[in-house]
């Protein structure tokens, strides 16, 4: 059977990784390589690369880097940040990325979605949305989940997919940085919707909260995360093993 | 030297630094001639069979690779590039494919269970069918990276691995110096290096 993922996400400005610590055997912990080499080798599936760079100097660094990532590391590879054209997609598939994931770019241009899929597959295109409870309904947030669209994000969601989208993150800001669990409820409401690979984000504070992810949703099909994995707090090898021992299957 | 057949299709980064990352030297070429100079070859593919094929006609370059395999130049068809190998494909129409390998390619829908979703994206452990010398370095049960919403039927006599997602899909054949995955072992980690590996070393 198909394995439930495990995907690091490493947020990138100006060349460099965010939010980072120290690991043992890790000699640069702000690395996009080096990181992301450690964390193929514990395990990962798939590693997630978001460019928070504003400028158009930081961004052509971050397609330098992704070159390098992409040449050195033989896992899938997402990219996002700053993805609003065509253009920008074909910016960084040509560098190596294998999917790419939009979230503001689509809200501001529904049609981007369509004909990237028509373009480079459906395979290739990730939405990722911030979703955040607000009277009572699930609704789209933009500019890094701080601006309510006011879009209700279960019919968002299924538009997308609609027009081509082959996979959905869905990041709740109710349970972000709360480390509380993830959001069990608003993910359950995603998979019902659709029948395209699901992504849960937003909440783990433990490799228990992946347990129960995967045992409460079977539909769900890979959780992300990224300050747990960064500060060493989960470290990705011990949690496929205790996703092993709870009858998850993994990829060890 | 190994070739990387371009005709145009996909992006050819990442195969090409698989193959460097273990010490082979690969040339991506569309050129008949260094074609036929190559040691091995690697047929890639992504998108849709019937743009594929076709281009691959217009460039003229099926006829070179079809010379080639018949003359036992070892041939690896990764992902779409397998499916290129087979008789026929009913992805969005009917289209003939290399015919290099018995049987058609076909759609996943209706064929797997309806709560499966499509395409097939993830890691999914290979079921040896058959040794192989492409599993040299790797071993039954390994994880690989597929993603494919069409699979291919075969006889049992070219099918060397499956893997289970709703039924047993193939995941990689062999007709004598001809080798075909459906998954990507370019983005399969340290297995999927091991098999590009295991092709390299063939003689």
């Amino acid at each position: 059977m198909i394995t439930k993922r495990i995907i690091p996400c490493l947020d990138v400005k100006n060349g460099r990784v965010v939010k980072g610590v120290n690991f043992e055997n890790l000699n640069d912990v702000s690395s996009p390589v080096e990181l992301g080499k450690y964390y193929s080798e514990c395990g990962a599936d798939e590693l997630v690369f978001y460019d928070i760079t504003a400028s158009s100097d930081g961004r052509k660094l971050f397609t330098d880097i992704l070159t390098e990532v992409a040449s050195k590391i033989f896992i899938p590879l997402t990219v996002g940040g700053g993805i609003n054209t065509i253009d920008d997609f074909d910016r960084v598939l040509k560098c190596g990325a294998d999917k790419v994931s939009v979230n503001s770019g689509a809200i501001k241009n529904p049609d981007l979605i369509k004909i990237a899929a028509q373009k480079y597959g459906n395979q290739c295109v990730v939405i990722s949305v911030d979703i955040k409870r607000v009277d009572g309904e699930f609704r789209v947030f933009a500019k890094g989940g701080r601006e309510d669209t006011g879009i209700e994000a279960i019919g968002w969601i299924k538009r997308c997919v609609e027009n081509g989208a082959g996979e959905v993150v869905v990041n709740s800001i109710d349970t972000d940085g709360v480390k509380k669990g993830f959001d069990i409820e608003m993910l359950k409401a995603v998979c019902a919707a659709v029948n395209v690979p699901v992504i849960a984000s937003g909440g783990a504070g433990c490799k228990e909260d992946f347990v129960e992810l995967f045992k409460e949703i079977p539909d769900i099909d890979a959780g992300l995360a990224a300050s747990i994995f960064h500060f060493g707090e989960v470290k990705i090898s011990d949690l496929k093993q205790t996703l092993k021992q709870n009858n998850i299957t993994v990829r060890i | 030297m190994i070739a990387i057949i371009d005709y145009g299709v996909g992006n050819l980064f990442s195969l090409s630094s698989s193959f460097k990352q273990i010490g082979f030297e690969t040339v991506i070429t569309g050129d008949a001639e260094i074609i036929k100079k190559a040691d091995k070859l690697i047929l890639p593919g992504v998108g849709a069979f019937g743009d594929a094929i076709n281009k691959l006609r217009e460039t003229g370059l099926d006829k070179v690779i079809l010379e080639q395999a018949k003359n036992g130049k070892p041939l690896l068809g990764i992902c779409l590039g397998m499916q290129m190998l087979f008789d026929k494909s009913y992805e969005y129409g009917e289209y003939e494919g290399l015919g290099l390998i018995e049987g058609s390619v076909v759609p996943m829908q209706n064929k797997i269970p309806k709560n499966l979703k499509i395409p097939h994206i993830g890691w999914n452990a290979l079921i040896f069918k058959q040794e192989s010398p492409l599993f040299k370095y790797i071993k039954n049960g390994d994880c690989v990276y597929f993603v494919h919403s069409y699979y291919a039927e075969t006889k049992a006599t070219s099918l060397i691995a499956t893997t289970e997602y709703g039924k047993e899909l193939t995941a990689a054949v062999a007709n004598g110096n001809v080798f075909g995955c459906q998954f990507h072992p370019e983005k399969s980690g340290t297995v999927g290096l091991n098999i590009l590996k295991a092709f390299c070393e063939m003689e």
